[in-house]
């Protein structure tokens, strides 16, 4: 298992392929962001019947260039209040996780008639900066790593509004992630490995009906993009930095590059939760392919990869276009008394079928038991839930 | 060779982080210390070739328990540095003392007599036989260990019933205080008033 890179030795060519790879990967996030910034800028306009940026270069396209640059050279203010040590860490903690959590993407290789390698200077390698043994649970790492750094901005800003936004944002990103691990387990389950290239290869046989998608039955993919959605602060779950209520949540208090940091990691989250879906879901590069090897192994995958991608690059602004911003507590009530039951059930549900599978049990029973005892759980959670509330009016009638 | 420079850098940051959350005055650099330790204890796994538990150890420790802790130091105030000279219970000092020495002379002994550090892979586990880390892991559990797990399962869930209990109150009580009580005690689905 692994790259096959790195099985005969490491040499001289080998660690000049990784730095490519590296280098490429870097290149790659760094051009997907600025790429991102502009298209959700563009689509929104559109939306809104507004022009959008349109001065810098062709369409605009260089309008994130030209803001980088602005900020860069603009002063950096440090708030008399603020702890400065760790206000200067919290961009440097919010960006670095995005940057590695995209290491372990694979943006292409021949999945269809090959197993997923191509061939770069006769050494035969994943087209991916990394496949770790833990895979997806490294990107889960990732985005724990990157909580520090919305939490910590806010604190250390010594002010209110961005410690109100943090403390949100913590509690947001805390909830979602249980949700979210869960429909990453029920993936997990079904392509039986956690390595990013294993889920890829387990999808790769038929073109959409093997697909994750399908295979899991839609659920865990919805609760995933709803979860991912919350994950990245991206409305409608931005309460992180409602500005009607917080100015502009936890990074109110940075300026220049320290604040196009928080903004850079932002987008790459975004492209990277993408890219995330189109690999756990939709079987990431693979899909038909023909021709010469050439356009096999890297044209055809590359774009069906970025083809998906863009998908759910477009869903995440359409989400932002359309959705009014939730409540809090509208957002903690979809979080713990919806998303986690929902995917939790769905889990059991899986592992139940591929149990009933393994030891030859007739799979409709083991699925109507089931069910009828995950519905027994949910009439339980609800009569717990209506409880709560009752005690909760009860409460409010004492105050009144 | 790389792996005794690996387990030096590793334990360098590890013994850096416990200095810092002893030493640190201010409870949130504290906390942040204490994620560093985490983290180099994350490598030392990845050098042992434990890559699933180096995951878990990132992903809960320093992802859920210090985001909990760094959570309630935010949401309490708790800004500047505590008196340190009170202590909630008598004699805890000299204790913690008497045993960190007990620990520090322990492992040094254990590191003597095991002929000093080489950062080299364990080979007192059960050999894998070249399955993934989480296969392996997954079957003892169910296995071998399926009573412990299932007891630490029930000390969990008696925790979070537990927890639930010393948080509610009665229906209906009205709260002697409310003003004061309000913003101490947040009730579920609301956002806590916090002004630092």
């Amino acid at each position: 298992m692994g790259d096959p890179l790195y099985t005969d030795g490491i040499g001289v060519a080998v660690v000049l392929i990784t730095l490519l790879k590296v280098l490429v990967t870097f290149a790659f996030t760094l051009i997907a962001t600025m790429f991102m910034v502009w298209f959700e800028r563009k689509i929104i306009a559109d939306m809104q019947h507004r022009i959008g940026p349109n001065r810098a270069g062709p369409w605009g396209l260089l309008q994130t260039l030209a803001d980088g640059t602005k900020l860069f050279f603009k002063e950096d203010l440090l708030p008399n209040k603020a702890d400065r040590r760790i206000f200067r860490l919290a961009p440097i903690l919010a960006v670095v996780p995005a940057f590695l959590a995209f290491a372990i993407i694979p943006l292409g290789g021949n999945f269809d008639t090959g197993d997923g390698t191509v061939s770069i200077f006769g050494h035969r390698t994943y087209l991916q900066l990394a496949d770790p043994p833990v895979g997806v649970l490294f990107f889960l790492a990732m985005s724990a790593i990157g909580v520090y750094g919305v939490m910590l901005a806010g604190w250390s800003s010594g002010s209110k509004y961005p410690l109100l936004g943090s403390v949100r944002a913590t509690a947001q990103i805390v909830s979602y992630e249980a949700a979210l691990g869960l429909s990453v387990a029920a993936v997990l389950l079904v392509s039986r490995s956690l390595s990013t290239h294993g889920i890829v290869s387990s999808q790769a046989d038929r073109f959409v009906i093997d697909w994750n998608l399908v295979v899991t039955g839609v659920v865990p993919a919805v609760i995933f993009l709803i979860a991912g959605t919350a994950e990245l602060n991206r409305p409608p779950f931005d309460l992180v930095e409602a500005e009607q209520e917080l100015v502009g949540g936890f990074n109110t208090e940075y300026s220049s590059i320290r604040f196009a940091m928080f903004f850079l990691a932002e987008f790459m989250n975004t492209v990277t939760m993408s890219a995330l879906i189109v690999t756990m879901f939709l079987g990431g590069p693979s899909g038909p392919t023909f021709g010469p090897d050439w356009l096999r192994a890297w044209i055809l995958p590359l774009f069906w990869f970025f083809l998906k991608l863009v998908i759910f690059l477009f869903t995440f602004v359409w989400f932002r276009g359309t959705l009014p911003r939730l409540r809090y507590d509208q957002l903690m009530d979809l979080g713990w008394k919806a998303l986690i039951p929902i995917s939790l059930g769905w889990l059991l549900l899986l592992a139940t079928i591929r149990v009933a599978q393994a030891e030859g049990w007739p799979v409709p029973i083991a699925m109507a038991i089931a069910i009828a005892v995950l519905l027994v759980g949910a009439g339980l959670l609800s009569l717990s839930l209506k409880a709560a509330r009752r005690n909760r009016e009860a409460d409010a009638g004492a105050y009144a | 060779m790389p792996e005794l420079i690996t387990f030096i850098l590793a334990g360098l940051i590890v013994l850096a982080g416990a200095l810092g959350v002893v030493l640190l005055r201010h409870p949130v650099h504290a906390a942040l210390s204490l994620v560093a330790t985490l983290f180099g204890v994350a490598v030392l796994f990845v050098a042992q070739e434990a890559h699933f538990l180096a995951a878990v150890q990132v992903i809960v420790y320093a992802g859920a328990i210090v985001v909990l802790f760094l959570f309630v130091i935010m949401l309490l105030g708790v800004d500047e540095a505590e008196d340190l000279s009170i202590e909630p219970l008598t004699g805890q000092r000299p204790v913690a003392i008497i045993s960190g020495v007990c620990i520090l002379g322990l492992s040094l002994a254990a590191l003597f007599f095991a002929g000093g550090a080489t950062g080299a892979k364990g080979t007192s586990g059960t050999p894998m036989g070249g399955a993934e880390n989480i296969t392996e892991l997954g079957r003892l559990l169910f296995t071998d260990y399926a009573f412990a797990f299932e007891a630490t399962a029930i000390l969990l869930t008696i925790a979070v019933i537990g927890a639930v209990l010393l948080a509610r109150r009665p229906p209906g009580e009205v709260l002697a205080d409310a003003g004061s009580e309000e913003t101490a005690t947040p009730k579920a689905g609301q956002e806590p008033e916090v002004v630092s």
